[in-house]
């Protein structure tokens, strides 16, 4: 069975929430929409304070090339334009605003209807998605519309759909695939016809069987599209990672992109938005989110309205277990902690964590014992231990030459360190510190 | 014994010639330097701390003996009079400018302000600040890692247990701005020393409206403009809900201090008030 080769672990999966039907979460008092829930430049805001919306309309316009809209998830009338700490715990620009009933955009197919077929262009689709604001759901919320256009001079031949969801205890994926298969197959036709391509790979991996199950029963009858079970190992849904485990291509060191091996990722939320962005005139207005805990009390898959405060969430789940140590949004391995409950869902809130204490504590560090663990984990291929001391030194050179920019910050390395070294967050802040270096240099030239 | 004599001549001879050809040759490559470098470099404090701008010392002093003025050349970690030696072994006159030491402008001790969560990711206040707004609901204060006391090379910058916050040494600060640089969140500033170090300053840097800065530090700056009111000299401005006292301009007359109703003005190194209009009278 096919998955990466370089590095990798293997956490507890801990699916608490596989066997959860998706549920519909009440509308918020008020929703919040950060500027900047995407990749890029912040949006700009096409509302000001007192406006009227509805659901669906847009109330935010890309700021570049490299930005997403934003669109109203409720109706009402817009509060404020004010700051708020988001799930970056950093302070943001966002629009708030005060719901007042149910009002969806007339425009919005809002029936359950499957549609199959339509007969929009390339351009129109892409126009579609680009209005809906549809950005990538695992997490890192690239806008849909710049990846779908790659560069003219790489020739795509496979799309691959990343189901992977290797992250722990996540589950929303999985969930979206078992309740959600038609509208995912048509989704992913509507990409093929935007690439101009006939050959997809939908990754899984083993531990959603059912999932494959029920996937490779619906596309028997559809030519061009395959499921591939996987073997369980994260980062395997990193696009670099799956790309290798589907093709067995490897994708060289930035600037190169997925395009230059001919490979094109979507994750299968992002899929199921562009079904309803293309054939429904739906934007991204809503996300499954899993919220769970090995203590929380009902942990679920709940369909969210976008701006609804994480608080809504955690309460819906039976409130906040007494021993949580630590609130997470995401992942375990790849979320950032809130330090409250005020912060909203955005596009990329795949998962709410509620870690126990017990768990959350990161134990005292030690030495490194240079056991290179973390070099065999990484999936990069990359030496945290030396890029983290560099970090440490400040020699942004040193690090810069150990192809720090590759790091997919994944975690492997810190979860692997037996000396329980913070080796991410040095690394981190040294891709930071690079990452302005090399834009300024470029600037200058 | 005739070993011992062929061994030592043989020795001595090849020693003779060696030393010889090195002589010739250092003779014939030799570097000319101008022996002022040398001269300033014993001079300087040897700390290779790059406050003035350049490499390191050696750099520095090339560059004084090289241009035609002080201009924009200066050692902050050298006291008044090294600096005119230096200017005079150079060649060349100097200006002094006021003398500066940094001031950490955050008093968000653990009392003062509440901390929302705990941050035990790396030790570092560069990583700290990147990955969240820090463990306190104040986005702009002090992030207590210490990255401007590994940043010192003077050993002027410490930790104070009880506050979790940096303590300049004032005896030892030479006001580089190694620090300046080091912090993440523009927490220090160089600032006029001033007679006998008596400093008045906002110890704040927390630009959020009033009630959410009061709300994440008991002694934040919450804009209310009182002390722009109170100071005669028109030494403070408010900008972005924070005050900000120009050093050039400030008499030291602590009026601000008494106005303040957050108490986040601090007045350091003055005589415990006995009158409260003493002070003023004398300005």
């Amino acid at each position: 069975m096919n998955t990466f080769t370089i590095g990798g672990v293997h956490p507890q999966p801990n699916k608490l929430t596989a066997d959860r039907k998706i549920e519909t979460l009440a509308l918020p008092k008020q929703a919040v929409f950060p500027l900047s829930q995407h990749i890029g430049a912040p949006a700009v805001p096409c509302v000001q304070k007192g406006d009227t919306v509805r659901v669906g309309t847009k109330i935010a316009e890309p700021g570049g090339f490299m930005s997403a809209s934003i669109h109203s998830s409720v109706s009402g009338k817009v509060a404020k334009i004010d700051s708020v700490v988001d799930a970056s715990g950093l302070r943001k620009p966002a629009i708030f605003i005060d719901v007042e009933g149910d009002e969806w955009e007339p425009s919005i197919d809002r029936t359950d209807t499957l549609l199959l077929q339509n007969n929009l262009s390339r351009e129109e689709i892409i126009e579609r998605i680009k209005n809906s604001g549809v950005v990538g759901m695992g997490g890192a919320c690239f806008p849909t519309h710049v990846k779908l256009s790659p560069p003219k001079d790489c020739t795509i031949d496979t799309l691959i759909i990343n189901a992977v969801e290797c992250e722990p205890y996540l589950t929303a994926d999985h969930r979206l695939m078992l309740e959600h298969p038609d509208e995912i197959i048509v989704g992913i036709k509507l990409i093929l016809k935007v690439l101009g391509i006939d050959r997809a790979v939908i990754g899984v991996e083993t531990n959603k069987q059912d999932a494959i199950e029920l996937m490779n029963s619906k596309l028997s009858m559809v030519s061009g599209i395959e499921v591939m079970p996987l073997q369980m190992k994260y980062p395997q849904g990193g696009e670099k990672q799956l790309i290798e485990a589907v093709t067995g291509r490897q994708v060289p060191p930035p600037p190169a992109l997925p395009a230059n091996v001919g490979c094109v990722v979507q994750n299968v939320g992002t899929v199921f938005a562009i079904y309803e962005a293309v054939m429904k005139n739906k934007p991204l207005i809503e996300r499954i989110v899993t919220v769970t805990g090995k203590s929380v009390k009902n942990p679920c898959n709940l369909k969210v309205r976008m701006g609804t405060p994480v608080s809504q969430l955690v309460e819906y789940a039976g409130g906040m277990p007494d021993d949580t140590g630590k609130l997470i949004s995401g992942g375990p391995m790849m979320g950032r902690p809130l330090l409250d409950e005020t912060a909203p869902v955005v596009k990329g809130t795949s998962g709410i964590l509620m870690i126990p204490e017990s768990e959350a504590a990161r134990r005292e560090e030690r030495n490194c014992i240079r056991c290179a663990k973390c070099v065999q984990a990484c999936p990069m291929g990359l030496e945290p231990y030396l890029l983290a001391a560099a970090s440490e030194s400040g020699d942004w050179e040193c690090a810069e030459e150990n192809w720090i920019m590759s790091c997919i910050e994944c975690g492997c390395c810190q979860s692997t360190c037996p000396s329980r070294r913070p080796l991410l967050d040095w690394v981190r802040l040294a891709k930071n510190r690079v990452g302005g270096i090399i834009r300024a240099r470029n600037a200058k030239n | 014994m005739t070993f011992i004599l062929t061994a030592v001549l043989v020795l001595g001879l090849t020693g003779l010639v060696i030393s010889l050809v090195l002589y010739a040759v250092s003779r014939k490559f030799k570097v000319e330097e101008d022996p002022r470098v040398a001269r300033i470099i014993d001079l300087l404090p040897s700390a290779n701390c790059g406050g003035c701008g350049f490499p390191g010392c050696a750099a520095f002093a090339e560059a004084c003996v090289k241009s035609e003025s002080m201009d924009g050349l200066k050692c902050s970690a050298c006291k008044k009079e090294v600096m005119q030696h230096v200017a005079a072994i150079a060649g060349h006159t100097v200006e002094l400018g006021v003398e500066k030491i940094a001031v950490v402008k955050c008093n968000g001790s653990c009392g003062n302000r509440p901390r929302t969560g705990i941050y035990d990711g790396a030790v570092s206040c560069a990583a700290a600040a990147l990955m969240n707004g820090g463990d306190t609901g104040c986005f702009y204060g002090c992030l207590g890692c210490g990255d401007c006391v590994k940043a010192c090379k003077f050993d002027a910058i410490s930790m104070d247990a009880e506050t979790g916050l940096p303590v300049v040494d004032q005896e030892k600060c030479t006001a580089c701005g190694a620090c300046v640089k080091a912090c993440p969140r523009s927490v220090i500033e160089l600032r006029n020393r001033n007679k006998l170090d008596r400093r008045v300053y906002v110890s704040c840097v927390n630009r959020d409206k009033g009630p959410v800065a009061k709300k994440a530090c008991a002694v934040a700056c919450i804009g209310c403009g009182k002390c722009v009111k109170a100071c005669a000299f028109e030494a403070i401005t408010l900008e972005n809900n924070l005050a900000y006292i120009d050093p050039d301009k400030c008499r030291l007359c602590r009026k601000c201090v008494d106005e303040c109703p957050q108490h986040s003005i601090v007045a350091v190194n003055f005589p415990p008030k006995k009158e409260k209009t003493e002070s003023t009278e004398n300005n």
